[in-house]
């Protein structure tokens, strides 16, 4: 092992090659693998146990092998994309421009919620514009990687595509609204009062053998993290996949009910929980006959509006931005909501 | 005896560094003094944009989620 390590640790280009290579050869054999596999089960290919058992034993390792990929590249982009050097490009810009550049960089930029406060009066102190900060913020947790490959594994590139595109829009736009509404008086007072900081970076250029490693940690931290959640929600799907009951959810929460929108929306905020997490719910919602729109608006308020992070928040905002935060977000995803199920 | 601080707000992955700090002075026989730091006004002053944050006298060590096992050997 001790070899191995040094190996890689003198040669992470041919490594990440190399791992390209294994990692899409992996990726070709899923569907003859599991195939294969249920063959030699005493059950029928073509027999509802049959299918659900190849789904599961086909989307399992592919769910993974993506999350695992995506997670690790993901990794070693995020080495680059620290939130100093972020709060560097958005320190001082003028709103509008800023708010779709934070609201990307929100993506690549590496965020865990227990550092949204700091970093939200980090962001202040360094000239970030409010509502800058708040597209960033909001768009931090809700687009990110596992999310989208969740999306793309399970649904496919159109409905993961969607959902980068108006999860963004929601971002910018309530961000672009909060620092409209000028509501900076509406910090608590000892946020108001920190002293500015100038936002700088230390600029030692990381090796690349390093930011790999960044890459297996994400992969330890994350993928250890979630699998769990992938398996439920597969195992769901794969159940509802097999046997059809299909329309159950349709009539309350199909398209043409107007008010499941706002419903799945509401139903979000008191629940908290990642991206992963939520992935079993809307697995299961959908497979019954929920329609698309409203199932992402659930899972975008169930990520991006929750309870305990406005006990959180109120320890820097006033109750007033609070509520102005929640009502603009909550609206930008009922708007979300009702585009989906209209285009899909 | 080195002073560390562990800023954070009490998320998982403070109360996680905490214990590996206290884990790797034991087995390294470092007489260490760790406090915590849990007051969001308090880890403000020390400029910090992701927590856990480690503070060795005064100076910021790391910054942003659990530091390895080995990182953590560097310090001591």
């Amino acid at each position: 092992m001790p070899t191995t390590t040094s190996w890689l640790k003198r040669n992470p280009r041919k490594f990440l090659v190399l791992a390209a290579f294994v990692w899409f050869g992996l990726y070709r054999l899923l569907i003859p693998a599991s195939e294969t596999l249920v063959a030699q089960l005493p059950v029928e290919r073509a027999s509802p146990l049959g299918s659900a058992l190849q789904f599961f034993f086909y989307d399992t390792p592919k769910v993974l092998l993506l999350l695992t990929g995506i997670v690790f590249v993901m990794g070693i982009i995020n080495s680059y994309f620290t939130p100093e050097r972020t709060r560097l490009f958005l320190a001082r810009k003028s709103e509008g421009f800023a708010n779709v550049l934070a609201a990307s960089l929100g993506i690549v930029t590496p965020f865990c919620s227990c550092s949204a406060i700091p970093l939200f009066i980090g962001f202040l102190q360094a000239g970030v514009p409010l509502g800058v900060t708040f597209s960033f913020l909001i768009s931090a947790p809700m687009v990110n990687e596992v999310a989208l490959t969740l999306l793309f594994a399970m649904f496919g590139w159109k409905v993961a595509g969607l959902y980068l595109v108006l999860g963004l829009s929601v971002a910018i736009i309530a961000g672009w609204i909060i620092g409209r509404l000028h509501m900076e008086m509406y910090l608590e007072d000892w946020v108001q009062n920190m002293p500015p900081v100038q936002a700088t970076v230390d600029d030692n250029a990381i090796p690349l053998n390093e930011r790999l490693d960044s890459g297996f940690e994400s992969v330890r931290e994350i993928v250890g993290k979630v699998w769990i959640y992938i398996l439920v929600g597969i195992a769901i799907g794969a159940g509802i996949h097999g046997y059809v009951p299909e329309d159950f959810m349709a009539s309350f929460m199909g398209k043409d009910v107007w008010w499941a929108v706002p419903l799945a929306v509401i139903a979000g905020i008191p629940m908290y929980t990642n991206a992963a997490g939520v992935i079993p719910i809307v697995q299961a919602l959908l497979a019954k006959g929920a329609a698309l729109g409203t199932v992402l608006a659930f899972m975008m308020s169930v990520i991006a509006l929750s309870l305990p992070e406005m006990v959180i928040l109120r320890k820097v905002l006033k109750i007033r931005l609070i509520a102005t935060f929640v009502t603009v977000v909550a609206c930008g995803i009922l708007i979300v909501g009702y585009i989906f199920n209209l285009v899909l | 005896m080195k002073i560390i601080k562990v800023l954070g707000t009490g998320c998982a992955n403070c109360k996680t560094t905490v214990k590996l700090i206290e884990e790797v002075a034991n087995a390294l026989n470092v007489e260490i003094a760790l406090k915590k730091i849990e007051d969001i006004q308090q880890i403000m002053m020390f400029n910090v944009l992701s927590t856990p944050a480690v503070v060795i006298d005064g100076e910021i060590v790391h910054s942003g989620g659990i530091p390895s096992r080995e990182k953590i050997e560097s310090w001591f």
